[in-house]
């Protein structure tokens, strides 16, 4: 990773914060764009979610991550504390990886 | 400090050192999983402590780690943070009576979980509840990076099942965003696009296009169209 990278995305991030915050102060933001920049963290997250789960490169593929996965969203459907999620998720695939 | 002493600063406090004590986890994995990727402990660091929104981070790293372009981490990562600008709205009146300067400070706390909190308080507490849960939600998140960056440099992330940390971590993030019918849609064409284009693109491009998911947003909705969404990370 590249200096670059890191202290652009942090001028970036800081950018829209501070064009919410401080730059368009009292106007108002088009309804429709507000809902779609609230979609995108579904969008994305899900889209993230998938491909470090079921793909390697350009190959698709299930395996010891699936289950790493399945138990993660089982944890966060049953609403366990995120620290569970996160040890269960992990630790599952850590076992099976042990073991196969 | 006048603050501590005005009605709910005890439950304010209390509250923000519980999702504190939640930032300090995430932000231990965000260290380990950013040195993981090839980041430097220092690079890990700073990007906490300038970014300061923990999906844009995390993002940045699983598609870099994964041997997407630098310019698909940096689209992802932009994209992901743009719901502050949003945040942002609602937060202006609460910062807008301070100084200049302290404006400029309070923008970079601009994030889902001090906008819950302060969303959550009666008028007369929001300007104390966002200024006493920033600096704590700040120091909890960056503290929390810089253990995991630590702990990472000496570890090898597979052997402990931790390249599985990103998806779970994701998981933990999104589940907030299901809650409406338009965020269940947007996730599925996210989660199925990212893995069908795989073979096809780029390495990176294809969560680029899972963005597009957030069209759906573009008819009106009867649900609550704007909401704060709090997922115990920044």
């Amino acid at each position: 990773m590249s200096w670059g990278f890191v202290l652009a995305l942090g001028a970036a991030a800081y950018f829209i914060k501070l064009f919410g915050t401080v730059i368009i102060g009292q106007r108002e933001m088009p309804l429709a764009l507000q809902r779609c920049l609230f979609l995108i963290p579904a969008a994305l997250l899900a889209g993230l979610i998938t491909k470090d789960t079921f793909t390697t490169g350009h190959h698709i593929g299930v395996d010891a991550r699936a289950a790493g996965l399945v138990v993660a969203v089982l944890a966060t459907w049953r609403k366990a504390p995120f620290w569970l999620v996160i040890l269960g998720g992990v630790g599952t695939t850590a076992i099976i990886r042990l073991f196969v | 400090m006048h603050y501590f002493r005005a009605p709910g600063a005890r439950r304010i406090v209390s509250a923000s050192l519980m999702v504190g004590v939640a930032f300090v986890i995430f932000g231990t994995s965000f260290g380990v999983l950013s040195v993981a990727a090839g980041a430097s402990i220092a690079q890990t660091c700073v990007m906490s402590l300038f970014v300061f929104t923990g999906a844009s981070q995390m993002s940045a790293v699983s598609v870099l780690a994964s041997g997407g372009s630098v310019a698909s981490a940096f689209g992802g990562a932009v994209l992901l943070a743009g719901r502050n600008a949003v945040y942002g709205l609602a937060m202006a009146p609460v910062i807008r009576e301070s100084s200049f300067v302290t404006r400029l400070v309070g923008a970079q706390w601009v994030i889902d979980e001090t906008t819950a909190l302060t969303s959550a308080e009666p008028q007369e507490n929001k300007r104390m509840t966002f200024w006493v849960s920033a600096p704590i939600l700040y120091a909890s998140w960056n503290i929390g990076t810089l253990i995991g960056a630590l702990v990472g440099s000496n570890i090898n992330p597979s052997d402990f099942g931790l390249d599985v940390a990103f998806p779970v971590m994701f998981t933990a993030m999104l589940a907030p965003h299901l809650a409406t019918k338009t965020g269940r849609k947007a996730a599925l064409f996210g989660g199925i696009t990212t893995v069908v284009l795989a073979p096809f693109m780029p390495i990176g491009l294809p969560i680029l296009v899972a963005s597009l998911g957030m069209l759906f947003g573009l008819k009106p909705t009867t649900e609550a169209p704007v909401d704060v969404k709090t997922d115990g990370a920044p």
